[in-house]
């Protein structure tokens, strides 16, 4: 798997850019992949959405679904999609650096 | 006399009455098997039910039939469990203490958590095939069209068996083909996914499959709500899909008194140790199968492979052992490919579908993520292999509790 040089940090993403090893991540990371996927500042509202992506997918191995994304960390629908323009689940998940949503095949 | 009640008697909680019949000593323990009814459903069965291939008595049999000796079925709508004096209260005002419990209720749909989706259309025009009745409503309506756009969409993720949807989308191909109206249906499977196939050796040997049976896919299509009065679904944001038939798989939450019970999470499936299956909040319970919120996918298959893990895990709790045994999230699956064929899937928790031969290596006769005859002739066997050997907890030859890396293309 590629190595990536973000910032600062070398870190181990996989053909699309999501990090392999959720450990690694910190904010400055964070940061560094936002401003990649054209985000130019995290705000105290991103980081709610990341910080609550983190904890699912640390507590279930998955990451949350939009409705639940909505319904648990209070960020409405229409400002997640203008905090992660072009989709929250994919992008949310890339700076939160855990896997991309996925199925099993 | 010690008492370890099993609640939900489908697949998961019939396998491991069996399992634990075997093992516990009935001059010193009960064994009680809760369910609210007596019919026992062979749910792969759904996805061919629309298309006329099975009816309702391929499905269903008494759930007493696979009740081992041994073990009692309790019929009752459990009310909920109360941790703290180690109990179930069904709604009829029986109460059932247990020493142990295994939760093994299961998931089903919930269309009215989606918008509109449990509306006018419902059963008129939108249908689900994730219970019998839908099934057999479906095929009534699949029998009557005539043409026009045909969207399959999947709500929200976890689902269970999580191929399903793209089966549903191969089999109505060659369904309308052999009827001769394919030229009239346009095909659209919605996916909130990145993709049909998200796993890379799949996407790799399977990504033109859609293609080459004019499936169109809409990925990352997260639906906010359905407009009935408009027959579209409508994505959070705002992409709209219109149809002239909706198949939807809505939400898939866990049993209503779990939340009851404070013991799940906010779709109600409960917080379980991925390894040994055990409840992260109670020591004597233990949870299986679809009821939990494991990564592993929800199917029969893995229910069956932790059925085995939970044996030991159990025998091992009331022993005062430590766990030792690990589920490590082993799956596997028949997927119905349209036409006469199928493929065969293997995997775990952390090693992908992989193409290669199964179960034996060199040998096969199976083949990995390949579409053949032989892996569709597999599932329709697959009918009776569940009636007569998996229910009743018989080991599947040549097939191992942890995934084999074995005969598999790294």
């Amino acid at each position: 798997m590629p190595n990536k040089t973000i910032g600062a940090f070398t870190i181990e993403v996989d053909d699309e850019g999501f990090m392999l090893d959720h450990t690694q991540w910190n904010r400055d990371i964070a940061t560094a992949i936002a401003q990649q996927e054209g985000i130019a500042t995290l705000t105290d509202r991103h980081l709610l959405v990341v910080d609550f992506m983190r904890k699912e997918f640390i507590e279930k191995g998955t990451g949350p679904s939009i409705r639940r994304l909505t319904k648990e960390s209070g960020v409405e629908t229409k400002e997640l999609y203008a905090l992660f323009p072009g989709g929250p689940a994919k992008k949310a998940a890339k700076i939160a650096g855990i896997k991309k949503p996925a199925g099993c095949i | 006399m010690k008492q370890l009640v099993i609640l939900g008697a489908g697949t998961a909680g019939t396998m491991m009455a069996q399992h634990l019949a075997q093992h516990l000593d009935p001059q010193d323990w009960r064994l009680l098997l809760v369910d609210r009814d007596d019919e026992h459903h062979y749910q792969p069965g759904y996805i061919f039910t629309p298309f006329g291939l099975y009816d309702r008595a391929d499905i269903i049999k008494p759930r007493r039939q696979f009740v081992p000796r041994g073990a009692e079925l309790v019929l009752g709508e459990i009310e909920a469990v109360e941790p703290a004096q180690n109990r179930v209260r069904l709604q009829d005002g029986r109460t059932l203490p247990y020493d142990f419990l295994v939760i093994a209720s299961g998931c089903s749909i919930a269309p009215q958590q989606t918008e509109g989706l449990a509306g006018a259309g419902w059963r008129k025009n939108i249908f689900d095939f994730y219970t019998l009745d839908g099934s057999l409503a479906l095929r009534d309506a699949l029998a009557k069209f005539q043409g026009g756009r045909l969207v399959i969409n999947i709500t929200e993720m976890p689902i269970k068996c999580p191929v399903a949807p793209l089966e549903f989308a191969f089999l109505a191909d060659t369904f309308f083909l052999q009827r001769g109206i394919r030229h009239k249906v346009e095909i659209i499977y919605a996916t909130p996914l990145p993709g049909a196939f998200t796993k890379p050796r799949a996407a790799k040997e399977l990504g033109d499959l859609l293609a080459r049976k004019n499936i169109k896919v809409e990925a990352e299509f997260a639906i906010g709500r359905v407009e009935g009065d408009k027959n579209q679904i409508v994505s959070w944001d705002e992409r709209a899909i219109p149809f002239d038939l909706l198949v939807s798989i809505p939400t898939n939450m866990g049993a209503a008194f779990v939340e009851r019970s404070g013991l799940g999470d906010e779709l109600n499936f409960i917080p379980t140790d991925k390894h040994t299956l055990r409840s992260k909040k109670h020591e004597n319970i233990f949870v299986l199968g679809d009821a939990t919120d494991l990564p592993s996918s929800k199917a029969g298959s893995v229910a069956h492979f932790q059925a085995e893990i939970l044996t030991e895990n159990l025998l091992a709790a009331i022993a005062g052992r430590p766990l030792e045994a690990t589920f490590d999230g082993h799956a596997n699956c028949f997927v119905e490919t349209g036409g006469g064929k199928a493929l065969l899937i293997d995997f775990n928790y952390d090693v992908e579908p992989l193409p290669g031969v199964f179960p034996l290596p060199g040998l096969g006769p199976m083949h990995l993520l390949r579409e053949t005859r032989l892996n569709h002739w597999g599932k329709l066997m697959f009918k009776w292999i569940y009636w007569n050997m998996l229910l009743k907890a018989r080991p599947l030859p040549f097939i191992p509790v942890h995934m084999s890396m074995a005969g598999k293309q790294v």
